[in-house]
C-alpha cells in the first residue's frame, strides 16, 4: 500500500480530569475514506481538532506524508494540505459562494491596483470557483454569485466541502457533515466525499450514521471513551459488530481490521 | 427537517402556484437583499417630494447646501460607526471621541500655539488611540461593545470636560483648522470643504469595503464570527481595525466640527452618537452585522435632516422631525427582520 498521508500517534488530551483522548493512533492514506464512529463523548471531536490544528494535543505526535507537523492554529493544518469542515456550517452566510470559497484567500488584482489599492479580482475568484465546482462535480451549485443563505442545506454543506477540496489539500477532515441534512442532500454530500476520495484526497468522516458510514468508508476507526476501539472495515465486520463495538459490548481482537 | 422522499425534482403544480404566488414579494426581497440602501433611497426621495410640494422653497439650491452642511458632521461620524455596527456591535462612545479629538485640536493649535497641521494630525491620533482602546477591550477582554463604549463614553466625556476646563476655543479667522468650513460655490450651491472631506471619507471607505480583502473579512467576520475564524480569518485583526479607521473617520468629523464650531466646545455635538447610529439604521445597515453599505448611512443621515429641514419648512413644530425619525428608525429595523429572514 502507498505510505500514509497524515498520521497520529499516541496522542493524548486532558480536559482537567476528564480525559479527552487517551493514546490515539490513528493513519490515513491518500484515497480512502477513514470514517470515525463513536458515542457521544467519545473523543471524535477531540481527535480531529487536534488533527486539523483547532487543539494543541498534550501529548503524541503528528505526521503529514512522514514528516512531524506541530500545528498551533488551523491555518498550520491548512498550509499543511489540512482542509476540514466542521459540523456547523462554517460559510459565511451573506456572502455569495464564489466569495466564500475564496474566504481568507483572496485573490488581489495584479499591477497597482491589487499591490497598492489592494483590489480584490473578483472575476477571477468567480472563474475559478465555477472551474472547482465543476471539477467537483458538484451539480447542486449552479449560480455562482448567489448568496450562501438563500442555499439549502445540502447546498451549504456543499459550498463547505467544495472549499475544503477546492486548494489542492491532501487531507479532508469532515465533522458529521450530514447531520442535519435530509435523506437527498445527505446523498448529495456523500457523493462528493466519494468524489473528492477518487481524486485522491485522503478523508476522515465522522459520523453517528451507520448505514452512511458503512456506504462510503474503506476502514472504520472506532472511538470509545477516549482511546481507539479497533479499526474495521465494512467487508470484515457488519453494523452489528461496530455499534457493539462502539457500545463496549464486543471488543475487538487486535488482529482484526487493518 | 422532512427528508425528501421525490429524489425527481420535477415541481407539481401546487408547488409551481405557491411559487408563482410568492414571486413579487420574493422579487422585492431579493432586490432588498442584494442593495441595502435602496429601501432608504426610496425614502429620500419621497421626502424630498413631498416637501417640495409643501414649500417650493424646498428644491433650491440654497436650502439644499444648508441640509448638506448639517449633514457633514454626522455624516463623517456615520461612517465610522458603520464599520462598528458591521462587524455586529455598537460604539457609544463614538461621539465623545470626536469631541474630545476636536477640542484637543483646537486647544493646541490656540493655547499652545501648535501648528494647525499638526494639531490636526495630534487630535487625528488621539482618535484612533481612544478607539484602539474600545477595539482592544471588545478583542482581548471579550466584552460585548455595548458595555466597553457605555465605560468609554463616560471616561471620554470626562477627559473631554477636565481638558477644557470649562472653556470653549475660539479659533481665529484663517487658522488652519477653519479650513474645512471653507464655502466652495458653484452658483447658488454653497457647498463647505467639510462636506467634500465627508465625501471623499464615504468614498474611500465605499471602496475598501467593497474592493477589499479586509472590506470583505469585515463582512464575514459580522456575519458569522466562528465561520469566519475556521475560514481562517483573523477575527480580532479584523475587529480591532475596524474601531481604529472608525478612529479616522471620527477624526474627519473633528475637524468638520471644529469648522462649524470655530474652535472647540466640550458641550458640542451632544447628540452625534445617538445621531450617527440612527444615520446607520436608517441607511439599511443590519444592527446584527454583515449587512450594509457605508452609502446607506450617508442617505440616513440626509433622510434625518431632510426630515429637519423639510418639516420646519412646511411650518410644522420641530417635535414632528423627532417623531418621524422615530417612526423611520423602527421601520427601518423592521425592514431588516424581514431582508435577514430567509426562506431557502
Ligand atoms: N473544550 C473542552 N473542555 C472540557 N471538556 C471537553 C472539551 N471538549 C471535549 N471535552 C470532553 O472530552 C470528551 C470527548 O468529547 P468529544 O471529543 O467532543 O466527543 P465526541 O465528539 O465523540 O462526542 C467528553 O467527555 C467531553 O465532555
Ligand atoms: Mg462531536
Amino acid at each position: 500500500m502507498t505510505a500514509p498521508v497524515l498520521e497520529a500517534k499516541g496522542l493524548v488530551k486532558l480536559f482537567g480530569r476528564v480525559v479527552g483522548l487517551n493514546d490515539v493512533d490513528l493513519t490515513l492514506y491518500p484515497g480512502e475514506v477513514l470514517a470515525v464512529i463513536g458515542d457521544n463523548g467519545a473523543g471524535k471531536s477531540t481527535l480531529i481538532k487536534c488533527l486539523s490544528g483547532a487543539m494543541v494535543p498534550d501529548e503524541g505526535s503528528i505526521l503529514v506524508n512522514g514528516s512531524a507537523v506541530h500545528f498551533k492554529g488551523p491555518q498550520d493544518a491548512r498550509d499543511a494540505g489540512i482542509e476540514t469542515v466542521y459540523q456547523t456550517l462554517a460559510v459565511a452566510p451573506a456572502l455569495d459562494i464564489a466569495s466564500n470559497l475564496f474566504l481568507a484567500r483572496e485573490i488581489r488584482r495584479k499591477g497597482p491596483l491589487g499591490s497598492v489599492l489592494r483590489m480584490l479580482d473578483t472575476s477571477a475568484m468567480k472563474q475559478q470557483a465555477t472551474e472547482h465546482i465543476n471539477r467537483l462535480g458538484i451539480t447542486t451549485l449552479q449560480n455562482i454569485g448567489q448568496a450562501v443563505e438563500t442555499l439549502s442545506g445540502g447546498q451549504r454543506q456543499a459550498v463547505a466541502v467544495a472549499r475544503a477540496g477546492a486548494f489542492g489539500g491532501k487531507v479532508v477532515i469532515l465533522d458529521e457533515p450530514t447531520a442535519a441534512l435530509g435523506v437527498r442532500e445527505t446523498g448529495q454530500v456523500l457523493k462528493l466525499v466519494k468524489d473528492l476520495r477518487d481524486q485522491g484526497l485522503g478523508i476522515i468522516l465522522i459520523s453517528h450514521n451507520m448505514p452512511n458510514v458503512f456506504e462510503v468508508a474503506d476502514r472504520i476507526h472506532i472511538q470509545r471513551l477516549g482511546s481507539c476501539a479497533g479499526v474495521i472495515t465494512p467487508r470484515s465486520h457488519s453494523m452489528e459488530d461496530a455499534v457493539a463495538v462502539m457500545t463496549g459490548a464486543k471488543t475487538l481482537t487486535p488482529t482484526s481490521g487493518t | 427537517m422532512t427528508a425528501h422522499v421525490d429524489s425527481h425534482a420535477a415541481p407539481t403544480s401546487a408547488e409551481d402556484f405557491l411559487n408563482r404566488r410568492a414571486t413579487l414579494s420574493q422579487r422585492i426581497h431579493t432586490v432588498l437583499h442584494r442593495q441595502p440602501a435602496l429601501s432608504p433611497a426610496i425614502v429620500l426621495v419621497l421626502a424630498g417630494a413631498v416637501f417640495a410640494l409643501l414649500n417650493s422653497r424646498f428644491y433650491q439650491l440654497g436650502n439644499l447646501s444648508l441640509v448638506a452642511q448639517q449633514v457633514a458632521v454626522v455624516g463623517s461620524l456615520a461612517v465610522g460607526q458603520t464599520l462598528v455596527i458591521l462587524t455586529a456591535g455598537i460604539d457609544l462612545s463614538i461621539g465623545a471621541v470626536m469631541v474630545l479629538s476636536s477640542l484637543v485640536m483646537s486647544k493646541l493649535a490656540f493655547d499652545h500655539g501648535v501648528p494647525g497641521v499638526l494639531a490636526l494630525l495630534i487630535g487625528a491620533a488621539l482618535a484612533v488611540a481612544a478607539q484602539a482602546v474600545n477595539g482592544l477591550l471588545v478583542t482581548r477582554i471579550k466584552l460585548p461593545p455595548f458595555i466597553v463604549t457605555l465605560g468609554t463614553l463616560s471616561i471620554f466625556t470626562a477627559a473631554t470636560l477636565i481638558f477644557a476646563k470649562g472653556q470653549t476655543v475660539a479659533l481665529p479667522p484663517g487658522a488652519f483648522l477653519l479650513w474645512s468650513s471653507q464655502t466652495i460655490s458653484l452658483g447658488s450651491l454653497h457647498l463647505t470643504t467639510g462636506v467634500l472631506l465627508m465625501i471623499a471619507l464615504y468614498a474611500v471607505i465605499g471602496f475598501a469595503l467593497r474592493y477589499t480583502a479586509w472590506g470583505r473579512h469585515l463582512y464575514a467576520v459580522g456575519d458569522d464570527v466562528e465561520a469566519s475564524r475556521l475560514a481562517g480569518i483573523s477575527v480580532n485583526r479584523v475587529l480591532l481595525s475596524a474601531y481604529m479607521v472608525a478612529g479616522l473617520a471620527i477624526a474627519v468629523a473633528a475637524w468638520i466640527l471644529v469648522g462649524r464650531v470655530g474652535g472647540g466646545d466640550p458641550n458640542s455635538g451632544i447628540n452625534a452618537n445617538l445621531e450617527s447610529i440612527t444615520a446607520v439604521v436608517i441607511g439599511g445597515t443590519s444592527l446584527f452585522g454583515g449587512r450594509g453599505v457605508v452609502l446607506g448611512s450617508l442617505i440616513g443621515a440626509c433622510i434625518v435632516q431632510v426630515f429637519d429641514n423639510g418639516l420646519a419648512l412646511a411650518g410644522f413644530d420641530p417635535n414632528y422631525q423627532v417623531l418621524a425619525v422615530g417612526v423611520l428608525v423602527i421601520a427601518a429595523v423592521s425592514v431588516d427582520q424581514w431582508i435577514r429572514s430567509v426562506k431557502s
